[in-house]
């Protein structure tokens, strides 16, 4: 039976001369759909970009009484001023390239751990989901602001010698395990001091990278849910552990996903309210240096070259590893 | 047949007459039992955990939005206060214009998110259903308009709206033409409107509009084709076919995109700031966080009180978000898990 049946699809189809036309007009709808992108890109965005870089290259003043402004170009200064002058961008944008390399894969790992978990049948999973997604919808914008400020506040104050009841509320779950106590442990067990560090840094920040893997999770929950359960069956059936079963068929399913996570994580820190370049830029922006206004704006696309080729790296290095699974069966 | 009833070597076999203890140590007593339970156990306690992480800012806010003055500088008071107080809550929303806020960020989310929304779900199955010319070039631009972030467009994106033109050439022909006096002839100022977040979520260029078109992209690769042939079979054109078809379809896809936008948009601070340059006017949820000015905070517990009524700001801020929440969770959870989002 099943020789045969291969014979049959490995014949090629015949061909559909009229079914081409057909499709061909149907094709030629599909700009009607797109068409307010079209319009958007090519009549809002294409001139914001260019614009932008227009100012990165060009001094600007403002004409008070009619409200009109006027640029010079003034070539390559923004940009000089930017990585050569200016005393604190260079070594900002340093620290957070680092503070990405370490985030990233923490975030990405901890957020399919919680996806596998979540996506297993236990009692209360409705509850859970519900929970763990909260950060998702809650902790942007002003939130994420509010608790920046406070925390700001509470580093100043942290001096002072009151006991502050209502305080806690700054804590965010920081405090969970002493530093010291993982130190410790760590040092007993003689591994190198970066990684006692970097795990140190990684429990501290908990509260952090929970609220920061919300999107990841649902992706990796929708990549698990589109794995056929039939090939966990027949797993179970060939007497895998759930060991075998991650790695060989789980993980290189997922792998598009981790992918995509992985570029979701690096774009997500990059313009998040917390990121210290971001916030040095807007910084720029909002202070009373010269020309704050184009060299923010130079140092922002400084900023966002850089992370558009780690991009470029990232994705060229994770997608030699990933599998993907043919569509066609 | 035969085989398939013998039993497995290590298992006794089971049956009526098999006495309660023995059926109950055959069942119970065994290492994958035992592995279940111990998995299960730590599988829970790390979600509690986790959970516990989540919720616990939440939890002391709540507790220290209720607290009155005297309760700052209590050392006795750590999460339940002694004199419960609503004062830091009529403060704010008597003296931040909350109910006018919550009317204007309620208005401006909703128009926003519903317009993301559609106009994501149109964008998403062009580019998933059609095979047109330019398709991959187009695509690979909203991937830029995913990663370009319209922070560091802040500065063009205000000028471009301040004085609205479609690539100059309207200023350009004005200036030709001496038909205005000022330096930048434009066409409308839209500042101050709600124009720009229209435009903006009209043409898919809102916040994070690229990861919706991709999230909807992944969606409609999921559908099959016969469903649309079906459809065309019957007579139905294309438009048809999306209308009374695929939009009706995608509608749990649709509530997962529309709750974030909404919630993004709820909470947004920096499109607001753009666009809205006069703060007294244009009061939003996210221009409330403010010390109310009857509260006096000029005391010991300064620092503490200050932090819970701005924490009180951002409860009241979150407050209806949450309940939007939870009325769409449900199909939040189901639209993510039927998108089946694969590379």
């Amino acid at each position: 039976m099943n020789q045969t049946n291969t014979k049959v699809a490995a014949q090629p189809a015949p061909k559909k001369r009229k079914g081409k036309s057909l499709e061909r007009s149907k094709a030629k709808k599909g700009y009607f759909f797109v068409l307010p992108f079209i319009l958007g890109f090519f009549l809002i965005y294409l001139p914001l970009i260019v614009e932008s870089i227009q100012y990165s290259f060009s001094e600007m003043s403002i004409n008070g009484k009619l409200g009109g402004m006027q640029l010079k170009n003034v070539g390559f200064d923004n940009y000089k001023y930017a990585l050569f002058e200016d005393t604190e961008f260079v070594p900002v944008l340093i620290s957070s390239l680092k503070e990405l390399v370490f985030d990233v894969p923490a975030i990405v790992i901890f957020s399919l751990f919680i996806a596998i978990i979540l996506n297993g049948k236990m009692v209360g999973r409705a509850a859970f989901r519900a929970i763990f997604f909260i950060p998702v919808i809650v902790s942007t914008g002003i939130i994420e602001a509010i608790d920046l400020q406070n925390g700001l506040a509470a580093g100043l104050s942290n001096g002072s010698t009151i006991d502050t009841g209502g305080g806690q509320t700054t804590s965010t779950g920081t405090e969970i395990i002493s530093s010291l106590d993982v130190q410790r442990f760590f040092s007993s067990m003689q591994v190198g001091t970066e990684l006692v560090t970097y795990v140190t840094s990684l429990v501290n920040n908990v509260y952090d990278i929970i609220n920061r893997s919300g999107v990841q999770m649902l992706i990796f929950l929708a990549g698990l849910q589109s794995i056929s359960p039939a090939i966990y069956e027949s797993c179970f059936i060939e007497g895998a552990s759930s060991w075998e079963t991650f790695w060989k068929i789980t993980f290189p399913m997922i792998s598009p996903m981790i992918l995509v996570n992985a570029i979701y994580t690096i774009i997500d820190a990059f313009v998040s309210e917390t990121n210290t370049v971001m916030s040095y830029i807007s910084s720029v922006y909002d202070g009373s240096i010269q020309h704050a206004v184009v060299r923010s704006t130079a140092m922002s696309w400084i900023y966002f070259v850089v992370v558009l080729l780690i991009l470029l790296l990232v994705s060229a290095l994770l997608s030699a590893y990933v599998f993907y699974q043919r569509k066609d069966a | 047949m035969d085989k398939l009833n013998t039993p497995n070597f290590r298992q006794k076999k089971v049956d009526e007459n098999t006495p309660f203890f023995e059926r109950m140590r055959s069942k119970y007593f065994n290492s994958y039992f035992a592995g279940k339970v111990v998995w299960s156990v730590f599988r829970f306690l790390l979600l509690v955990g986790i959970s516990y992480v989540i919720l616990q800012p939440y939890i002391s806010k709540i507790s220290s939005s209720f607290m009155s003055r005297e309760d700052f500088v209590d050392v006795g008071v750590k999460l339940i206060p002694k004199n419960p107080t609503l004062d830091t809550y009529k403060a704010i929303i008597k003296e931040n214009e909350y109910f006018k806020a919550l009317f204007n960020t309620t208005l401006l989310s909703t128009t926003t998110a519903l317009m993301q929304t559609l106009i994501c779900s149109i964008i998403g199955y062009g580019f998933t259903k059609f095979k047109f010319k330019g398709r991959t070039i187009l695509f690979a631009c909203v991937v830029i308009t995913m990663v370009i972030p319209h922070k560091t467009l802040r500065s063009s994106m205000y000028y471009l709206f301040r004085f609205f033109d479609i690539w100059g050439i309207y200023g350009h022909l004005a200036k030709a033409f001496k038909w205005s006096d000022s330096l930048t002839p434009c066409l409308f100022e839209l500042t101050n409107t709600y124009w720009p977040f229209v435009i903006l979520s009209m043409t898919g260029l809102g916040f994070k509009n690229g990861l919706y078109i991709f999230i909807m992209r992944q969606y409609y690769q999921g559908v099959p084709d016969e469903l649309e042939e079906a459809a065309y079979v019957d007579g139905a054109g294309v438009f048809k076919t999306f209308v009374r078809i695929i939009l009706p379809m995608s509608v749990p896809m649709m509530v997962t995109i529309f709750m974030f936008a909404f919630s993004w948009q709820w909470s947004d601070t920096f499109y607001t700031g753009v666009f809205f340059p006069s703060r007294e006017k244009f009061v939003f949820l996210s221009r409330i966080v403010k010390i109310p000015a009857s509260l006096d905070t000029h005391y010991a517990g300064e620092t503490a009180f200050t932090t819970a009524i701005n924490n009180t700001c951002g409860l009241l801020i979150l407050i209806p978000l949450v309940i939007v929440y939870l009325f769409g969770q449900k199909s939040l959870v189901q639209g993510i898990e039927r998108s089946g989002i694969t590379g």
